[in-house]
C-alpha cells in the first residue's frame, strides 16, 4: 500500500528560522532570521540544535501549548546519527521519534505524524526538520573554509529550521493524503549532482500518487518538489514526459524559490529545510494555491558509499494538502 | 527508461564547465602568485644579501602564512570559487587545506579533533609527494650517478 488518505488531520501552525543568506533571498516573510551561522553558540552543530529548539519553543508559545499537550515529536536532520534532532529533543518531555530520509525527512515526518493522529488517542504532533549549510558541508563534503571548485550541478544546503503542529482539530490547512515512495537507483554516482539522483524518484512517487488517487497532475494547483535544483528540475520534467508521457505545467521546485540569481548557490538550495521554508513562507501564503502536492526528495548517500563508487539510492515522499476556506 | 538512457538524458541537461576558460584563469592566477614569489626572492637576495636557498625558505614561510591567514579570515574559499584552482596549486593550497581542517575540528579536542584531522586533506599530498620524491631520487641516482 503506497498511498493513504487522512480524514481529519490538519496543520495548526508552523514556524521557521532562516539563515543569514536565506533571509537575503527571495522570501522576506520568515518569522525569525539568524544573524550569523553560529547563532550565539560555540559550534555550528550546537547552533543547529538551538535552531530546532527555537522553532519548538515558538510553536508551543504561539499556540499556548504545554509540552504535555504534544503527543509526539518527530524530527530529522542531516547530521551523523541525526544527533541534532536528538539533542534538540532532549530539552523536552515529549515522546520522540528521530527519522532520516535526507531531504525528504520533513515530508516523512508529516506522513508519520498524520498517520499517528489518524488513530485513536493522540491529538497533537509536532513535525520538524532542520539543516545548516556549514554542518552539512563538514559532514558530507570538505572543511567549511576549504575552497574546492564545485560543478554547476551542486546544490547549496539551506540553513534553517522549520516545524509544524499537526492536529485533529479542524483548521485551515488539511493534510488530505500521502504516498510513501520506493527507493529508486538510476545508477548516478555523483554526489555533486543530487538533482539527477533524485529526479526519477520524484517522478515515480508522483505517478504512484496520481495513479492511487486516480488524479491528473492538473488536479493540483501546484506540485512542489523539494530540492531538485535548476538542473534537476529540467531532468525531472523531461523524465516525466519521456517515461510517463506527462507534461507538467504546475511544477515548482523549492530549491529555486529561496535564493536570488546573484547569490552564489550553483543549482539552488537543498537540505530537508528547503521544502518547508518555501511551503510555509511562500506557497501557503499565496492565496491562489488551494490544492498543493508536496514531494520531498532525498538523496540517500553517505560519504563512505560515495567514496566506494556505489550508485546513489534516492527516495521521494508525497503529501497532498488542501487549503480550506 | 533504463540506466544508460537515463545517463544520456542527464548528460544532455548537465551544464558544461568552460574548461579552457577555467584553465586560463588558473594559469594567470597561479602564474601571478609565482611572479610575486619571484619578486620577493629577488628583493631578498639583492637588498638583504641573502643566499638563494635561504630566501626561498623565507618565501615559503611568507606564502604559507598569508594563505593560512586568509583562510582563517574566510576569504580563501570564496576566491577559489572565482579564480579556480590557480589559487590552490602553489604552496598556498597545502597551507589552506591544513588550516581549514584545523579550524573545523579544533572544537572537537586537540587530539581527537585537531590532531586527528589536521592532515585530512593534505595527507594525500604528503604521502604521494614523498613516494614521488623517492622514485625521482632513485632515477636521479641512476642517471647522474
Amino acid at each position: 500500500m503506497d498511498s493513504m488518505k487522512f480524514s481529519n488531520v490538519f496543520i495548526k501552525d508552523s514556524f521557521s528560522v532562516a539563515g543569514p543568506l536565506e533571509s537575503q533571498g527571495q522570501i522576506k516573510t520568515y518569522p525569525l532570521v539568524m544573524d550569523d551561522y553560529y547563532y550565539h553558540e560555540k559550534t555550528f552543530e550546537q547552533a543547529e540544535v538551538k535552531m530546532q529548539r527555537v522553532v519548538m519553543d515558538n510553536l508551543l508559545l504561539r499556540n499556548k501549548l504545554l509540552e504535555s499537550d504534544i503527543d509526539y515529536l518527530i524530527s530529522g536532520d542531516l547530521s551523523n546519527q541525526i544527533s541534532v534532532s536528538s539533542y534538540a529533543a532532549s530539552a523536552y518531555q515529549i515522546p520522540f521519534l528521530g527519522i532520516y530520509s535526507a531531504c525528504a525527512s520533513f515530508v516523512e515526518s508529516l506522513i508519520l505524524g498524520a498517520k499517528l493522529l489518524d488513530g485513536r488517542g493522540s491529538r497533537k504532533v509536532i513535525a520538524m526538520t532542520s539543516s545548516h549549510n556549514l554542518t552539512a558541508e563538514k559532514q558530507f563534503r570538505f572543511p567549511v573554509e576549504y575552497g574546492a571548485p564545485k560543478p554547476k550541478t551542486t546544490t547549496f544546503t539551506a540553513t534553517g529550521a522549520s516545524g509544524a503542529i499537526l492536529t485533529k482539530d479542524s483548521d485551515k490547512i488539511k493534510i488530505e493524503g500521502a504516498t510513501i515512495g520506493k527507493i529508486v537507483d538510476m545508477g548516478i554516482k555523483d554526489a555533486t549532482h543530487m538533482g539527477a539522483v533524485m529526479a526519477p524518484a520524484a517522478a515515480q512517487t508522483l505517478m504512484q500518487h496520481l495513479t492511487d488517487f486516480n488524479r491528473k497532475p492538473d488536479y493540483y494547483d501546484v506540485i512542489l518538489t523539494g530540492d531538485l535544483g535548476s538542473v534537476g528540475c529540467e531532468i525531472f520534467r523531461e523524465y516525466m514526459q519521456r517515461t510517463y508521457g506527462v507534461k507538467l505545467k504546475n511544477h515548482m521546485d523549492a530549491a529555486t524559490e529561496i535564493y536570488l540569481d546573484g547569490q552564489e548557490v550553483y543549482a539552488g538550495a537543498s537540505g530537508p529545510v528547503a521544502l518547508p521554508l518555501v511551503l510555509f513562507n511562500k506557497t501557503l501564503k499565496n492565496g491562489r494555491f488551494k490544492k498543493i502536492l508536496i514531494i520531498g526528495t532525498g538523496s540517500l548517500h553517505s560519504p563512505t558509499f560515495v567514496n566506494q563508487k556505489i550508485s546513489i539510492p534516492a527516495i521521494a515522499h508525497a503529501v497532498s494538502l488542501e487549503v480550506l476556506k | 527508461m533504463n540506466k544508460d538512457e537515463y545517463k544520456k538524458l542527464v548528460d544532455q541537461f548537465t551544464p558544461k564547465e568552460n574548461k579552457m576558460r577555467n584553465a586560463f584563469v588558473s594559469f594567470l592566477v597561479g602564474g601571478l602568485i609565482g611572479f610575486v614569489g619571484q619578486v620577493i626572492v629577488t628583493i631578498m637576495t639583492t637588498s638583504f644579501e641573502m643566499e638563494l636557498v635561504e630566501a626561498c625558505s623565507w618565501l615559503c614561510i611568507i606564502i604559507i602564512f598569508i594563505a593560512s591567514f586568509l583562510t582563517s579570515l574566510g576569504f580563501f574559499d570564496n576566491w577559489v570559487t572565482k579564480v579556480k584552482a590557480g589559487l590552490i596549486v602553489p604552496t598556498t593550497g597545502f597551507a589552506h587545506s591544513i588550516t581549514s581542517a584545523a579550524l573545523d575540528y579544533k572544537k572537537e579536542g586537540m587530539i581527537t579533533g585537531l590532531g586527528a584531522n589536521f592532515f585530512k586533506l593534505a595527507g594525500s599530498v604528503l604521502l604521494y609527494g614523498i613516494i614521488a620524491a623517492f622514485f625521482l631520487a632513485i632515477f636521479g641516482g641512476i642517471i647522474y650517478g
